[in-house]
């Protein structure tokens, strides 16, 4: 059962902020949702691998060879505070 | 009560491919900040991860040289979570279809060998450096080390003493250093390990409750972290309280753990198959090749150094802790085929040489050759002991080759009987008394006699010679 905690805890992992009157609104739809994927459980799907990827390839490899790499300049040109090289975030603390 | 510590260690393995393992920037450490970065691995829209072949290469070399199964189908996933450190707020992991698992490997512990199961090694992405600024709070974030490849190492809870945990880092260290896919330095954090503990009453076979120690930066630190926590959960315990599940950073300078300030939730990772790389098969081919590509290991290397060349175990054991010495062993063999001299003088002086400049050997410019001339100089009283490693070490120094050190500094002993007879004479004229007290029996005097001559001759006489000498002297006359 998706209850109004489940959504905000979800919210909270994806760093959405998700507003007390949308909270209702998206727990009835993903409940919805989870119905409908619920269905599976009526089939016997014991030796049935699950699949990871829909894609028929695989080994899709490249060599270990060095390739020119952005400049720092170019690199730090995404960045909305840069400072002696690096990227500048607001502080974390471990 | 008394009660049993459970630990299990996980071990980060940085792989020394030249290019990092989604994307062909270089994998070098210690470079500009940001100037080994690319859209891939600094997580841009639109770009694609493509795996470099070598990392699983390396990958089945770790998984086989631990003895693991090798997973016939490897796959990636993303592990979510939102740190600086991680530009595209998931780490490119494995969870389900590691490269490897159920292996082992072998410790020395008190009660003989003990076998310590490796529950997985898998294959996973490095995160960024972030520098923390206290003044302006902010934090520095550098890319370079985004993608670096990794091979997590996962230990089954076996291990039961801090000694154990740092004596499996020892071993799994020494193997890991001779299949040639990594650094290994945990001061330059190419290996790194965090420790999961947990304690129960002696007996019990349920776990309690652990808690994951982190920051630790030698195999010491890892052995005093675990015993200062295995202490503190058990005043906790005894104490009638209860253990928290928690990430832990040991402080090494106050010898603590200390709780990390983290948000909750933070190990909810929420796994899921990484849509941007397509499975591997790994045809058993492959890695048939690559079991039998494998070096020989520590455990092989010591058995045949000691069956082949019958070397001590104490010696076998010191020259196997370093592959290069090993090959640089049985290079001198080959030349000068005496097994014990040759380790005598590796695990001696030249170990004390190396030590003393703190590099490894392939940083001196040390032949084979040239130690086993040395040794044969030495062996055949051409010059002393001493001199011998003396020479050694002015030779390391590049004072010129080991002929024109020997002759500069007059390390060549004289064993001419005629020259040294002449000094003999000299000697037993001056020393009456001490001749007449070997003539009566006190032979032990004799060395007193060979210590004058030795003298006269400024040390550069062979002492055994001088001795047969003086005896045969003192009996014929
Ligand atoms: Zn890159």
């Amino acid at each position: 059962m998706i209850d109004n905690q489940t959504v905000q805890y979800i919210a909270g992992l994806s760093r959405l902020r998700v507003q007390d009157q949308d909270s209702s609104r998206f727990a009835r739809d993903l409940e919805v949702i989870l119905h409908y994927v619920r269905q599976l459980e009526e089939l016997d799907v014991k030796d049935v691998p699950a699949t990871s990827h829909v894609l028929n390839i695989q080994n899709v490899f490249r060599k270990d060879e060095i390739a020119p790499s952005l400049t720092q300049e170019q690199a730090l040109s995404f960045a909305i505070e840069k400072n002696s090289g690096h990227y500048i975030v607001p502080k974390v603390i471990e | 009560m008394e009660f049993e510590t459970v630990i299990g260690l996980e071990v980060h393995l940085q792989l020394n491919t030249c290019t990092k393992i989604f994307c062909s920037c270089r994998n070098l450490f210690g470079d500009q900040p940001n100037t080994n970065v690319c859209p891939v691995c600094l997580g841009l829209p639109g770009s694609l991860p493509v795996l470099n072949r070598k990392v699983l290469d390396f990958g089945i070399r770790v998984g086989l040289a631990l003895d693991c199964e090798i997973s016939p189908l490897v796959k990636f996933d993303r592990k979510n979570y939102f740190y600086p450190d991680l530009p595209k707020g998931y780490q490119i992991s494995q969870f389900d279809f590691p490269i490897a698992r159920k292996g082992h490997i072998s410790i020395k512990s008190s009660a003989g060998d003990k076998r310590i199961g490796i529950t997985r090694a898998h294959l996973e992405e490095d995160a960024g450096k972030l520098i923390h600024n206290d003044q302006n709070r902010s934090t520095l974030v550098d890319y370079n080390r985004t993608g670096t490849p990794l091979v997590e190492i996962v230990s089954d809870p076996d291990l039961r003493t801090a000694q154990e945990a740092y004596d499996y880092l020892t071993a799994l260290k020494l193997v890991l250093s001779y299949l040639s896919v990594s650094e290994c330095d945990m001061e330059k954090g190419s290996l790194r390990c965090d420790a999961n503990v947990s304690i129960r009453p002696k007996g019990d076979s349920k776990l309690g409750t652990k808690t994951e120690l982190k920051n630790m930066n030698s195999f010491s630190a890892v052995r005093r972290a675990i015993d200062y926590e295995a202490k503190r959960q058990e005043g906790i315990l005894l104490s009638g309280g209860e253990i928290v599940q928690q990430t832990l950073l040991w402080d090494d300078a106050r010898a603590v753990t200390l709780p990390m300030r983290s948000k909750e939730n933070s190990h909810d990772y929420r796994y899921f198959p990484d849509p941007d790389l397509v499975p591997f098969v790994l045809d058993p081919a492959w890695v048939i090749a690559a079991r039998e590509a494998l070096p020989e290991l520590p455990t092989q290397k010591l058995s045949r150094l000691v069956e082949h060349y019958k070397l001590n175990i104490y010696d076998a054991t010191i020259i196997i802790q370093d592959r290069e010495l090993a090959d640089f062993f049985e290079a001198c063999y080959l030349i000068y085929p005496d097994a014990k001299k040759i380790a005598n003088w590796l695990n001696g002086p030249l170990l004390k040489e190396l030590n003393e400049r703190k590099c490894s050997l392939h940083d001196l410019d040390l032949l084979p050759a040239v130690l086993a001339a040395l040794i044969e100089k030495v062996e055949t009283a051409q010059i002393s002991n001493l001199a011998g490693k003396e020479a050694l070490s002015l030779y390391l120094n590049k004072n010129g080759s080991l002929e024109e050190i020997i002759r500069n500094k007059g390390f060549l002993q004289v064993s001419d009987d005629q020259q040294l007879l002449t000094v003999i004479d000299e000697v037993l004229r001056d020393n009456p008394a001490a001749v007449a007290e070997i003539k009566s029996g006190k032979t032990n005097v004799t060395g007193f006699l060979v210590g004058q001559a030795m003298k006269k001759m400024q040390g550069k006489a062979n002492p055994k010679k001088l001795n047969e000498l003086i005896t045969g002297r003192l009996q014929n006359e």
